[in-house]
């Protein structure tokens, strides 16, 4: 594998726990939708500046939320954030508050109920921002070599182009950054099905092999509860033959690298390698789907540290995030030709013979590179910074998720 | 991984995923006389195949693994000429029997 495109030194935003950041924003996050309105006013006085809205609606607590809550306020392309409380909401806005100031970030926390409502709150979390957004330019920039790098791969919008050619691409890139050191997230669980002892046999240890394999089973559960069907008739006239052809499709994103574990939402992978993000709750099914759109899984991806998200697509999606940059890959060279201003690879390519999947590889991992040094991603540039945080319950992974 | 860059050149209609693949996907639609070149070796194909199907890439063993981006989705029924049609009639799960429509929108195995 080449390293010629390595030579590039990328510089990051330096934190107190050693990671840096590709973007510096601030966030401001509602802690319940009665806040959502109040945040929002604050981030529109901000537009074409990195303030990102995000929040929690819920108001009632939940350890996942909370989690997500936590571990995205404190994600490497953060540099301070506001919290939105209104003031009889069950979420923990001291705790949180707390461990945000304990990594020396900026943070504040506007109540509107003590600040006297919601012009009184605006002013006072917009003044609060303008300041902040002063301190956080002193943050210290520094090199990131590109093995510090966390990306992270999700599809929506598929099509059956998906799965031939941005996919296979995403998965060349994933190959080639793990090959530099960098840490790769892929996720999916409840579409692998029928490949689980495939996936298993590329587990670093047998023990990761059988949590692998039990996270795909799990799903397989949890969407049967949900009624989800796995193979439809409308799959064998599109040319699928079996449930693992199907499954490919989400399945080859992952690239050929070893397994090197299995994290849940806000596991953050210290090392390098290629990692599965199990994104399906344990126990029984009780807030609905495992994830209610894309962005709640782009959410996840980000909880886990993911500087920068592939985002393969056929039908063709708009979608960008909060936090970090959506690089946009389309599959279909006609959806790509329609929709180019949102698109920032076209793999299309691939089915039109006009260039490789490793062509279309190279592109990919070249377009991190740059997307990390600072330039923006179609999404960003167009202003998308979607945001969705659900429900969920998930128990802490064993031992064997993480071997190395 | 080596085997898409031979593949671009010479083919007008299957695409190679990956290097171990002993498929090809069709991305453009094949008519019975249709003619393309794969590996250095010419196929001649004998029936209409659509977008998204499967051909095979080489002749292919009885009870071989079928290989699709790198990953094995099932295995030969029976013995597969190089540039045929895979699909139901010739390919099968390792995993689960694939259920379809028949002709008559019965349900068959």
């Amino acid at each position: 594998m080449s390293s010629s495109s390595n030579s590039s030194t990328l510089e990051g935003f330096l934190r107190s726990d050693g990671r840096k950041g590709i973007r510096n924003c601030i966030v401001v996050a509602y802690l319940v939708e009665c806040a959502h309105h109040v945040a929002r006013e604050i981030v529109d006085s901000f537009k074409g500046q990195p303030v990102h809205l995000i929040g929690f609606g819920g108001c009632y607590p939940n350890a996942y939320a909370d989690r997500m809550m936590n571990k995205l306020c404190t994600h490497p392309n953060v540099g301070g954030a506001l919290l939105l409380s209104l003031g009889c909401e069950s979420f923990n806005r001291h705790r949180l508050a707390e461990e945000i100031a304990k990594t020396g970030r900026p943070v504040s926390t506007v109540v509107i109920q003590q600040s006297g409502g919601t012009r009184k709150s605006i002013a006072e979390g917009t003044k609060w921002v303008e300041q902040a957004l002063t301190q956080i330019a002193e943050v210290p920039r520094v090199p990131l070599p590109v093995k510090e790098l966390v990306v992270g791969t999700v599809c929506g919008g598929s099509d059956a182009t998906s799965g031939i050619s941005a996919n296979p691409a995403v998965g060349r890139a994933f190959d080639m950054l793990v090959n530099q050191g960098a840490a790769t997230i892929f996720e999916e669980t409840g579409e692998m099905i029928g490949l689980e002892e495939v996936m298993s046999a590329r587990a670093v240890t047998p023990e990761l092999g059988q949590e692998l394999k039990a996270s795909v089973e799990k799903a397989a559960f949890y969407y049967k509860k949900m009624g989800h069907a796995s193979f439809a008739p409308g799959n064998a006239e599109g040319g699928l033959t079996t449930i693992e052809e199907k499954s490919i499709g989400a399945y080859c994103k992952s690239g050929d690298s070893p397994i090197s574990g299995l994290i849940k939402p806000g596991d953050i992978p210290r090392k390098g390698g290629l990692y599965l993000l199990d994104v399906v709750p344990d126990g029984e099914p009780r807030f609905g789907f495992p994830n209610i759109n894309d962005n709640a899984e782009i959410a996840e991806l980000i909880a886990c540290g993911s500087h920068v998200i592939l985002f393969t697509t056929g039908r063709g999606s708009v979608v960008g995030s909060a936090i970090s940059p959506v690089i946009k890959i389309c599959a279909n060279p006609e959806t790509y030709e329609r929709m180019s201003d949102d698109m920032d690879v076209n793999a299309g390519r691939i089915l039109r013979l006009e260039a490789s999947v490793d062509d279309v590889g190279k592109e990919i991992y070249g377009k991190v590179l740059e997307i990390a040094s600072g330039v923006q991603s179609c999404s960003e540039s167009l202003g998308h910074q979607e945001f969705v945080l659900t429900y969920k319950s998930f128990e802490p992974i064993g031992p064997a998720c993480l071997p190395m | 991984m080596g085997n898409s860059d031979a593949t671009r050149r010479e083919t007008r209609k299957l695409l190679r995923i990956h290097g171990n693949d002993n498929v090809l996907i069709v991305v453009s639609p094949i008519r019975p006389g249709d003619r393309d070149s794969v590996d250095g070796h010419e196929l001649v194909f004998t029936q209409e195949i659509a977008i998204g199907h499967k051909v095979a890439a080489r002749d292919i063993k009885a009870g071989e693994k079928v290989y699709k981006c790198g990953v094995p989705i099932g295995s030969a029924k029976q013995r597969i000429p190089a540039g045929a049609h895979m699909h139901l009639h010739n390919l099968k799960s390792d995993y689960i029997a694939t259920y379809t429509l028949d002709k008559n929108n019965v349900f068959v195995k």
